[in-house]
This record gives structure tokens, sequence and C-alpha cells, in this order.
């Protein structure tokens, strides 16, 4: 019962949100100056062209008419046109959400696996100078941000010693199979791993470089806590049954150390998600994030709206899964 | 014969010239309760720690040695030492609050030292706990072994605990204040329900405590420590009678009598922590240890 009002206000603490950030994101986009038909007609057209297109968008009308219009679309699902692709934006997003989507989440696992690797082996070598080399490391991951750390990983391992791609999703030229734009994901469905090798290839640089300041975080304070839980009395306690230290780390400290990283990394994870842009735009990536800074070039009004609204859709579901996952791992909370 | 014997053992702070236990020798035999007892800070605990390998890492053995059963547990390799001490020695903690992992649920915090360490199958190691938490009478103890410490009181879980110190039938027990955190009623049942089963089980018991009542209860012999170092190690009974050190005469007399709650209580008189305390200073200097 408790549970379920608590989903329940969730629910409509989300909803409201959305239409927030609707709100803001439509007048927003309005009142900055540009406008997109002047940049859809050639230099010369007539007074008249422009208003004869000008109306066609229903840009002739006031703002908030042209709200409630766009708005009561969206209740039907009906996201627009986009001005530049002449697509109905719904489709156009959603084409691009997996490969952001798995470009995220690539990123998440190389930091956690990372930023784990640097908390546990730091924790086990505490007060060494192992550990002050990862602090030394997690420091300089931290101060660069994750479009410079793009272009460091593009000169090194595009360009020096060329490992990886540099560009694009996968390889133009292949013939790909595939019925959803999940690639990474159904390459690995339909076992053709000469693909998956082929996108992980794309994937790689730009994830790491979103993975790398993430990775330095959860480094950071997962060893935090892990230092402060292992001074706790039950830890103590395990080491006299006889277990050694990775052992007592993993089994007793971790799983009660894990618990305020795990709401940080539900935090960062949308920073994350908003990193994207800047780095799909550098390895020119077929993702959201890419399409997004097209959208704002070309003024693209009906699809900024979407890309914006999709993008807040992810930062709440992101939150709610995170609350869950805490109540999940915290018996305290599960029975409150 | 006996089981535990520490002798010279020196402990300091860790790359400081700082003792924190002095020249400590001691003996526990099979089957016998030994009390540890001293003022906040006269390294009691810090002596449990040490024969448990759970001293804090900023601390280091200098000199010494702890026997177990005739074995040198200061000269074994990290692994053997842990997994000797697995089997035959365990902690009775001092708060039951927080000595429970509050992530695990209560049955595998019991069973996990006998399947991982002695490797029993999990069918017996999970009879074996139901059996010890009915020992430490524990009512319904299905439903405890399914529990989260948080579900649980302090009385409880000082049960549960005991009962896992006991689960692998080891020789010797380090209990570290075991009352002291309890609420004064759950004390006493705590307190008789160790010398129980420490009897039926004949382990043997180092038994960490600053109350002296609490010692001509349940202990054999003890050892009064002052600033880390042992002024006085003997049988319970000769202690009480005529103590031979003037600090252990000064502690009776600071020590509230049952049969006389209407005595003034004498503070522990200053000439004679000046003279202990003299006393440590001239150990201090026959010390030769960089």
């Amino acid at each position: 019962m408790q549970l379920l009002r608590s989903f329940l206000f969730r629910l409509a603490s989300t909803a409201i949100t959305l239409i927030g950030v609707a709100v803001i994101v439509f007048f927003v986009i309005r009142i900055v100056p540009g406008d997109p038909i002047s940049m859809m007609l050639p230099p010369g057209a007539t007074d008249e062209d422009i208003a004869r297109l000008t109306a066609l968008y229903g840009l002739d009308k006031s703002i908030p008419q042209q709200f409630l219009i766009w708005a009561g679309g969206v209740l039907h699902g009906d996201f627009g046109m986009s001005i530049t692709a002449r697509r109905p934006v719904l489709e156009l997003v959603l084409g691009r959400l997996p490969a952001t989507l798995e470009l995220s989440i690539m990123a998440l696992v190389i930091a956690v696996i990372l930023g784990g690797a640097a908390a546990l082996i730091g924790t086990r070598e505490r007060g060494t100078k192992i550990e002050a080399g990862i602090d030394v490391g997690n420091g300089m991951a931290l101060s660069v941000p994750d479009f410079l750390w793009a272009l460091v990983l593009i000169l090194l391992f595009g360009v020096a010693w060329p490992v990886f791609h540099i560009s694009g999703r996968i390889t133009p030229s292949l013939d790909l199979p595939f019925a959803t734009n999940f690639y990474l994901f159904e390459s690995v469905l339909r076992l053709r791993f000469d693909l998956w090798a082929d996108i992980v290839s794309h994937m790689f640089m730009p994830a790491l470089a979103l993975a790398i300041p993430l990775a330095a975080i959860i480094g950071q304070l997962l060893k935090q806590s892990l230092k402060e839980t292992m001074h706790l009395d039950y830890v103590t306690l395990a080491r006299t049954k006889g277990y050694g230290e990775n052992r007592v780390i993993i089994r007793e400290a971790l799983p009660n150390a894990i618990l305020p990283t795990l709401t940080l990394v539900g935090v960062q994870f949308t920073f994350l998600i908003g990193g994207t842009v800047i780095i799909e735009r550098l390895f020119s990536y077929e993702g959201l994030g890419n399409m997004a800074i097209d959208a704002v070039i070309n003024r693209d009004l009906p699809l900024i709206q979407g890309i914006v609204i999709l993008f807040a859709v992810i930062f709440t579901a992101v939150n709610l899964v995170v609350d869950l996952t805490y109540a999940l791992l915290n018996p305290r909370l599960r029975h409150a | 014969m006996s089981y535990l014997k520490i002798s010279n053992l020196d402990v300091r702070l860790a790359g400081t010239p700082m003792r924190l236990l002095r020249d400590v020798s001691l003996t526990v035999k099979s089957g016998e309760v030994h009390g540890l007892v001293g003022e906040s800070g006269a390294g009691k605990s810090m002596i449990g720690k040490a024969v448990l390998g759970i001293l804090p890492r900023a601390t280091e053995i200098v000199g010494g040695s702890i026997e177990l059963d005739g074995v040198d547990l200061l000269a074994l390799s990290p692994r053997e030492h842990r997994y000797r001490l697995g089997q035959s020695c365990a902690l009775i903690p001092q708060d039951p609050l927080t000595a429970l992992n509050p992530s695990r649920r209560i049955a595998p915090q019991i069973t996990d030292r006998l399947t991982n360490i002695l490797g029993w199958e999990a069918k017996r190691a999970r009879d074996r706990a139901i059996e010890l938490l009915d020992e430490v009478h524990i009512p319904d103890p299905e439903r405890v072994m399914r529990s989260y410490p948080h579900e649980l009181s302090g009385g409880m879980r000082q049960r549960i605990l005991i009962a896992s110190a006991f689960a692998a039938e080891p020789k010797l027990i380090v209990a570290d204040e075991p009352t002291t955190a309890l609420d004064v009623t759950v004390q006493k049942q705590i307190l008789k329900l160790i010398k129980e089963m420490q009897q039926r089980h004949d382990t043997a018991l180092l038994f960490v405590t600053h109350d002296l009542g609490v010692v001509s209860k349940i202990c054999q012999s003890l050892s009064v420590l002052y600033a880390g170092k042992v002024v006085e190690s003997t049988d319970v009974r000769s202690f009480f009678d005529e103590p031979a050190h003037a600090y252990s005469r000064a502690l009776l007399a600071a020590t509230p009598k049952y049969t006389d709650p209407e005595a003034s209580l004498m503070p522990v008189p200053e000439a004679v922590i000046a003279a202990v305390k003299a006393e440590v200073e001239a150990a201090d200097k026959s010390w030769k240890h960089d």
C-alpha cells in the first residue's frame, strides 16, 4: 500500500516535471533570435514566400496558441513534423535513441568496471603508494572534461596508433541485417560477432571518453566509503572468522559501501547522457546528441522539442531505476 | 596445560616510540576463564585484538610471541595465521548493534565460517546454526535465521553473536566487554549465558572487562593492566583475598560492593598512580628497541 502510494506520487511528479520541461523548451526556443523559415529559404525570397511558409508551419499564430496545438498533438503521440527532414519527429527521435542508449550504457559499464576496480584495489592497498597512485589518476581523470578526453583518445588511438575507428557507428560498406536500431545488442542476438566487433570498435573511444570522468567519481567515492566500512565492527568480526582481505572487502564491506555510490552514479549517469551531445559530434556518431546539434543549428523547432522531451524522460527514468535499485539493495528500506 | 601463552608481547604505534602494550605475558589454560581488567585505555582490548590478529593497521607488534596450543602464531604466514585463528578462536564483540552485517541475513552470518573455513556442507551448517540458536535460548530460530539484523533487538543480536562464536567449537574465545553496550537487565542474562555456554563447550575464555564484579562471577584467573603493562596476573581467589600489587588493592577499594552499598568508594590514590607510572617508566628505560 505504502509502496503503491509512493509509486503513484512518483509518477505524478514525473508528469509535472515533463510538463515543466515542455513549457520551458517550447517558449525559450521561440523567444531566442533566429527562425527556421529564414534558414530554409534561399536569399532573395519574397515576403510573400516567407509568409506562405510561415503559415504552413503554423508559426504565424501566437506562441501560446502554437503551444496548445503542439501539446494537443503530443497527447495523441504526435510530436509534429521535423522542418528540415520533413518526417515525423517521433520517428526520427526514436530512430536515433537506440544509438545513444547503447553508447551511454556502454560508457556506464566501462565507468563501473574502471571505477570499481580502482576503488577495490585502492581499498586493498590502502595507505600504500599504489593507493596514492590511484588517487593521482582519479584526480587527473576528473579534472579533464570528457570532450578533451575524446580528443586525447582520437590522437592516441585514432591517429598515432590507429586501433579504433574514430568516426561513425559502423563501417558504412557493411551489409546490415538489423531489424532494430539497437545494433550492438542485435548483432549479439544474431550471433554476427564480425559486425559486433566493428560496432564496438566504433563505440569504444566515445564510450571511454564519456566513462573516464564518471569512473573517477565512482572510484573516489566508493573507495572512501569502503575504507570507512572497513573499520566497522562487523568487518572486524568477519576477519576473525579466518577470511582474507579480498573476501572481507567484497563480501562484507562492498554491499554496504555501495549504497551512497549508487545514488551518485544515478545522478552522474544523467550528466553522462547530456555529455553524449558533444561526444557524438566529435566522433560523428549518429545518435540523438548529434541530431540535437543539427536541429539547433537549423532551428528545427519541433525536433528540438522532441529531443529535449525524450532526454527528460530518460533522466526521470534513470532516477526511478536508481531509487528502485537502492530499495532492493538496502534491506532496511525494503521493509519501510 | 596452558592453551594460550602470551610472552613478552610488545605493541606500539607503527613508526613511533609510543608503546601500547609493554612486555605483556599471560597464560590461559584450556577451559579456563581469564579476566583482563584495567582502566579505559589500559590495553585490555588491545591484547584480545593481538591474539585474534585484528590489531588496527596503525599498530605493529615489535616483540614477543603469542602461542596457541604450542604454535607461535606470529611465526606463521598471514594465510596460515588467519586460517588457524578462524578454526580455533572466535570473538564475542562489545557492541551487538554494529557487529552484524546490516545487509546480510542472520543465517549466513552464523554458518559462513562453518561452510567456508571448515568446509561443511550447507545443510549441516544450517542444522548446526539452528541448534546453536536454540542453545542460546532464541525462540523460533527458523524465523530468526531469515531475519536481517535490524529486525532484532540488541539482546537477541548478542545471543546470535554468542551462538556464532561457539559455532565452530573454538578452543578459545575472546569476549571484548560483551555486556558493556547492553541494557542493565539484559547484561545479567547475557553474562549467565556466556558462562553456561563456556562450561558446556569447555572453551577457554579471555574476558575483557572493567567490572571486577563480573570477574568475581565468571573468571578463574585474571590479569590487571595499567598503561599496557600487566601489573598483576593471578588466580581470582588470591586476587580478591590478598591482592599483591598496590594498584590492584586500590582498584578493589574503588569497586562498589553489593554487600555494603552504603560504603564510600575510594578513588585510586594519587600516590598509587604515581608509583605504578614510575614502574612503567622504569620498564620503558630498560626496553631497547628501535
